[in-house]
């Protein structure tokens, strides 16, 4: 939705669909994605840029500086405490940075509220599942959609209006199904979110989030605590998501599965971006490889 | 076979009192036959049952409007509200300034009845608002901190000899508005033992008939009409809270955090559950206190304790749900005020029980030689103390043993249509919507 309101990245948009033929859509990784990529401009619908928030006396992010390309599965790692989750925290308006900006389609959003952020389509997930436990699954997915009349008291509660706010309930609850069934989650509607397993809460919040209709999607360790199974099925929704247009930035310490899934890997190290681009350059990087297994973390 | 006939005769009545209305409607005739039953017991008259009925009922009404707008507080969006008696006080308070006669003292302006109520609602919610603002931003316990002081300095002012013409200071305001019940019955609404209108003369000579005075009469129409003044409480926050909203604020009581991160600008929605509270606490202060049988505009009336009357009949109801905030209101107003000294009555006329030690002391001391009846003349005689150490042990057994409450369900679904059954649209198992329409909580 947010697509047409980006005058200014509209021109270099490419459709999420495969309409221009030069654009192959990656489908799994392989070397022409990068040749696509250099060949057919991409637009940008994140940029982040100079970064930078401090928690005390220590400094989390220290001016990080990277862009997430539009319909790419891009990865975000670090060793621990390099700064991903505050980086997301920053984007999504749960901290304010202390210092550098946030574009989202060409637009500063630095210092909005979550919720501003979240309405122009730029929505995330948390490391450790936020699910609303004495809600049912149901009521979970029902939650998130932007745009719903019965939000407000008086049109809930008098006679005239509150036909409408059933119709649209109804309209939400279909849709609400269509959602629990993709993520193969509609057994378990009726529980209560607080019963299910930790692998079937990182379900049903990326189901949540996927409600709010974003066009951008930050997953914050999507795979922690998921068995293989689970994280096989999570994966597969990814791609999938992915063919239909969605952007995806994503924190993973599994180097395996973002050397495989991603197109293109951002790498963060004491708060600042040590280096970025195809999985390859990224796996012989000594740096990289310095942070990870050496040097002081 | 007859285990089969018991279950058919019981699954339709299982059926019927998952549904709301009848689980309320059980519980105010269970109240009103359990008070006949003791009224009759005691050789109480017409007129002595129905005021003893009467009293009960206008209690637990009156506690469940109140207990309502804390619940829309508390139990859906989770805000921890202490101030619940400072925001009666405003209601109260400003009809009486509003709506009582000029020529009373303190005086009032006069104005009709409708726009004193209005005026008192808005100003609780104006009250709510000046402290939400600021405070909502605070964490749980400081919400509370704020909230208690606030109702404590809405207490004090009114009770400051500086405003005592305005608000009658710590004597409390003694010049009430008239009901609409006097105002309807009497020539001169005032006084209650003026001379009938005519609409009065035919209700009077009809209650003569069985015994009843005027006065109870007055009362009794009043008591129905909080009774009214209820249900539309519950109707509106019913709805507000089977929709998209009320799951938002149920979503902030989870996790604030998730739901601003879908989207919810948490801040506003908290604003204004707080202020419809507040606003509906105002509203049960006035029909409470304002006028009616337990008028009495004083600061006294308005001491914290009557906050925590509140909290534990909402906890006791179940916290999150409407329905179990109307039946927590009426269970704890009729057990905590109206049954200890009806049981009290009954046992001191079964047993004669006459012993009435001073103290503690000398009710145990002949425990020693074997006689009990000091003992237990002590516990009836200071049944009006003990109750309160009986409710404090409830409400820890409560939260040990049931913490969702006793009646209610804190995990009531919050949509405007139903979720419980399997409502998908292409099944063909879409008839469980219908079953399911009735709010029937079957997994639970």
């Amino acid at each position: 939705m947010s697509e047409d309101d980006a005058p200014g990245v509209a021109d270099a948009d490419i459709p999420d669909d495969v309409d221009v033929p030069e654009d192959v859509e990656p489908e799994t990784m392989d070397s022409d994605v990068e040749e696509s990529a250099k060949t057919v401009p991409r637009s940008v619908p994140l940029r982040v840029e100079g970064l930078r928030k401090e928690f005390g006396g220590i400094t989390a992010v220290d001016g990080a500086t990277f862009a997430v390309e539009e319909g790419s599965l891009t990865g975000l790692i670090g060793p621990n405490g390099a700064g991903k989750s505050t980086t997301f925290n920053c984007i999504t308006g749960v901290h304010e940075a202390d210092a550098g900006d946030v574009y989202f389609r060409g637009e500063e959003i630095s210092g909005e509220q979550p919720h501003d952020i979240v309405e122009r389509g730029l929505v995330r997930t948390f490391q450790i599942a936020r699910q609303l436990g004495e809600m049912t699954v149901l009521e979970n997915v029902m939650l998130a959609p932007g745009g719903q009349q019965g939000e407000s008291i008086t049109r809930s509660v008098l006679p005239g209006t509150r036909g409408r706010v059933v119709a649209q309930e109804r309209e939400l609850r279909e849709k609400a199904w269509e959602t629990l069934e993709f993520f193969e989650l509609d057994h378990l509607a009726t529980e209560y979110a607080g019963n299910l397993s930790g692998g079937q809460r990182k379900l049903l919040e990326l189901a949540r989030a996927l409600m709010t209709d974003p066009s951008v999607l930050l997953l914050d360790e999507p795979f922690a605590g998921v068995n293989p199974t689970l994280e096989e099925k999570l994966l597969d929704r990814i791609h999938d998501l992915r063919e239909q247009g969605l952007t995806f930035l994503l924190v993973e310490h599994d180097m395996d599965l973002i050397m495989q899934n991603c197109e293109h890997v951002i790498v963060m190290h004491q708060g600042r971006v040590l280096d970025e681009g195809p999985p390859e350059r990224i796996k012989n990087n000594e740096e990289v490889i310095e942070a990870y297994l050496g040097g002081e973390v | 076979m007859s285990q089969t006939t018991t279950e058919d005769v019981l699954a339709p009545l299982r059926r019927a009192f998952a549904n709301d209305a009848v689980k309320v409607a059980v519980m105010y005739i269970a109240i009103w036959v359990v008070f006949y039953a003791f009224g009759d017991h005691l050789g109480y008259g017409n007129s002595g049952i129905l005021s003893l009925v009467r009293r009960v009922t206008f209690l637990a009404a009156v506690y469940g409007i109140v207990v309502l707008a804390l619940n829309i507080q508390w139990g859906y969006a989770g805000l921890f509200n202490i101030g619940v008696a400072g925001f009666m006080a405003v209601g109260a308070y400003t009809v009486a300034m509003l709506s009582s006669p000029p020529a009373g003292s303190p005086p009032g302006l006069g104005l009709p009845l409708p726009i004193g109520v209005l005026g008192g609602i808005l100003a609780a919610t104006l009250v709510g608002l000046v402290a939400a603002l600021p405070a909502l931003r605070l964490k749980a316990d400081y919400l509370a901190i704020v909230t208690v002081a606030i109702s404590e300095i809405i207490r004090i002012t009114y009770n400051s000899p500086a405003f005592s013409d305005v608000t009658g200071g710590a004597r409390g305001f003694g010049n009430l508005p008239t009901s609409p019940v006097e105002a309807l019955l009497l020539q001169d609404p005032t006084s209650p033992a003026s001379e009938a209108t005519s609409l009065g003369e035919t209700v009077f000579s009809f209650a003569a008939e069985y015994g009843i005075s005027q006065f109870a009469v007055i009362n009794t129409l009043y008591t129905v009409g909080v009774l009214l003044v209820l249900l539309v409480v519950y109707l509106l926050l019913e709805r507000a809270g089977k929709s998209p909203y009320g799951r938002v604020l149920k979503a902030i009581r989870e996790d604030e955090t998730a739901a601003q991160s879908l989207g919810k600008d948490t801040q506003n929605f908290k604003v204004r559950a707080f202020a419809l509270g507040c606003g509906l606490m105002g509203l049960a202060g006035i029909v409470w206190f304002a006028m009616g049988p337990r008028a009495s505009v004083t600061p006294q009336t308005f001491r914290p304790n009557i906050t925590f009357y509140i909290f534990i009949a909402l906890i006791i109801g179940g916290a999150g749900s409407n329905t179990g905030s109307v039946l927590g209101g009426a269970l704890f107003a009729s057990l905590l005020f109206e049954a200890p000294p009806m049981i009290r009555s009954i046992i001191q006329e079964t047993f004669q029980v006459s012993a009435n030690p001073g103290n503690l002391i000398e009710a145990l001391i002949p425990i020693a030689s074997g006689n009990l009846a000091p003992l237990g003349g002590f516990l009836l005689n200071n049944i009006d103390s003990l109750r309160f150490i009986g409710m404090g042990i409830l409400l820890v057994v409560l939260i040990q043993r049931k913490p969702d409450g006793l009646l209610g369900a804190r995990k009531e679904t919050a949509a405007g249509v139903p979720l419980t059954a399997d409502t998908r649209p292409d099944t063909g198992r879409a008839d469980a919507d219908a079953a399911a329409a009735d709010g029937g909580e079957t997994d639970e």
